[in-house]
């Protein structure tokens, strides 16, 4: 099988775990595609941590208020019903366990639950902004990435080896080529995504991944 | 109520010192006080060390510095507390190089210590950082089975805040997401600055709506539209 990269697949999948009236806070970069995905008959509320819930699309360039900006810097709107707080009642929302999801990136991911994406050491230092905060605070937690790095690298692993952004608090992982959830020191393949098959993927990454006796392919509506 | 004096962005900086410790308002810029900002850059400040949620965005043209970080160029910080740099490359080019210190902290890890440094708290204790670099050296608390980390509170000697209306006794009121962390470092700081968009009699702001009560604030800075 050759390998494409294709984020739109992890963004519709993830965006279909969402209950009805769900809190979810979405990550900047990949996890904020999922957005674009969310079922008609399914309603969120999106939480930006710089302070607000009812985080709405980007309005027109006119109607930009530079004041109204999401967590990653890009003009946003807020949607009726929304309230506006400050930095610390946001992480008190997230550390509360008010949060039902948030959906993080990643740099490298494992068996474990324990994920990384905050710094490259002697490479990368961005800092951990509220990652540490979503991570430990939010009920659910998924990991959302493509399936490799750019050197084709499976970014599920045993072991991260990178600087922890949090110890064993992830639940899902969604890559473009499966869903995952945590089990005992190993991932288990719950879906799978044609045109990947659970023996591929198995063999493609450098990690213990088990079989969910119910994995199944999960298809993807147009 | 007694009237806050209404000061020029200049007179305001002029009473920070070198080696101050400052805590300035906004994320990726946006309610930050631009007009004390640039007013702190050109007095030549240095040595301070900056508490910041981020600073601001540098990605090599320096005619597009937002928030913070034109100060940051202007290597004026000898260390950051911030959650997050990744915007700034000066800040990353600053600490590779050992010129300046940073200490990184979880966004909300900082709003709360922040807000134990005003409020009288020794400390707060959160679950946010166990089993990661953040814990290093920090004191782990057991409490109903979970561990936390002991945080420690943070002051500063200034507070550099933006409040969208104020009025003469200093009550504040923000901007929609411009709000982030300027009712904590109101709190937290022996003198409190704070550039308002606009001010306004007492009595003209409804107590109902006020975020930051006057008795927080040292001086008003009228907002000058035309600095962004």
């Amino acid at each position: 099988m050759e390998y494409k990269p294709d984020k739109t697949k992890i963004a519709k999948r993830i965006a279909c775990f969402f209950n009805d009236g769900d809190l979810v806070n979405l990550g900047i970069g990949l996890p904020t595609l999922v957005g674009n995905y969310i079922p008609e008959d399914v309603s969120i509320i999106l939480q930006s941590e710089n302070g607000f819930l009812g985080l709405g699309p980007e309005p027109a360039k006119d109607q930009h208020n530079p004041d109204l900006v999401n967590a990653g810097g890009v003009p946003v709107s807020i949607l009726p019903g929304g309230s506006f707080f400050d930095s610390a009642q946001s992480f008190g929302i997230i550390r509360g366990g008010r949060l039902d999801y948030t959906v993080l990136g990643v740099l490298e991911t494992d068996q474990e639950g324990n994920l990384a994406n905050y710094m490259i050491p002697g490479k990368m230092v961005p800092g951990m902004g509220g990652a540490m905060d979503l991570l430990t605070g939010a009920r659910k937690v998924i990991a959302a990435t493509v399936h490799f790095d750019r050197n084709g690298q499976s970014k599920m692993v045993k072991s991260c080896t990178l600087p922890l952004t949090a110890k064993g608090e992830v639940d899902y992982i969604v890559t473009d080529l499966g869903m995952f959830e945590i089990g005992d020191n190993c991932f288990i393949l719950k879906e799978f995504f044609a045109p990947a098959n659970p023996d591929w993927i198995i063999e493609n990454t450098n990690a213990e991944i088990i079989m969910d006796p119910d994995c199944k392919e999960y298809i993807f509506s147009e | 109520m007694k009237a806050k004096p209404i000061i020029k962005a200049e007179e305001a900086i002029s009473k920070i010192k070198d080696n101050d410790t400052i805590l300035v308002s906004g994320f990726m810029g946006v309610g930050s006080p631009l007009g004390l900002l640039k007013a702190l850059k050109d007095s030549g400040k240095k040595e301070m060390t900056l508490v910041c949620s981020d600073n601001g965005m540098f990605l090599g043209d320096e005619s597009q510095a937002t928030g913070v970080a034109p100060n940051v160029l202007a290597k004026q910080f000898k260390k950051f507390v911030a959650s997050h740099i990744g915007l700034n490359k000066e800040t990353q080019r600053q600490m590779v190089e050992g010129e300046s210190e940073v200490e990184l902290v979880p966004q909300g890890t900082l709003a709360e210590r922040i807000r134990a440094g005003g409020s009288g708290l020794g400390g707060i204790l959160t679950p946010t950082g166990v089993g990661t670099a953040v814990a290093e050296g920090k004191e782990i608390i057991h409490v109903n089975g979970r561990d936390f980390l002991l945080e420690l509170p943070i002051r500063g000697d200034f507070t550099l805040i933006r409040a969208a209306k104020a009025d003469k006794a200093g009550n504040l009121t923000y901007s929609a997401s411009a709000r982030n962390f300027s009712p904590l470092m109101a709190t937290a700081g022996n003198t409190v600055l704070v550039e308002a968009d606009e001010i306004v009699e007492v009595g003209e702001l409804d107590p109902e709506i006020i975020v930051t009560p006057g008795i927080f604030v040292d001086y008003l800075i009228k907002r000058d539209k035309g600095i962004n």
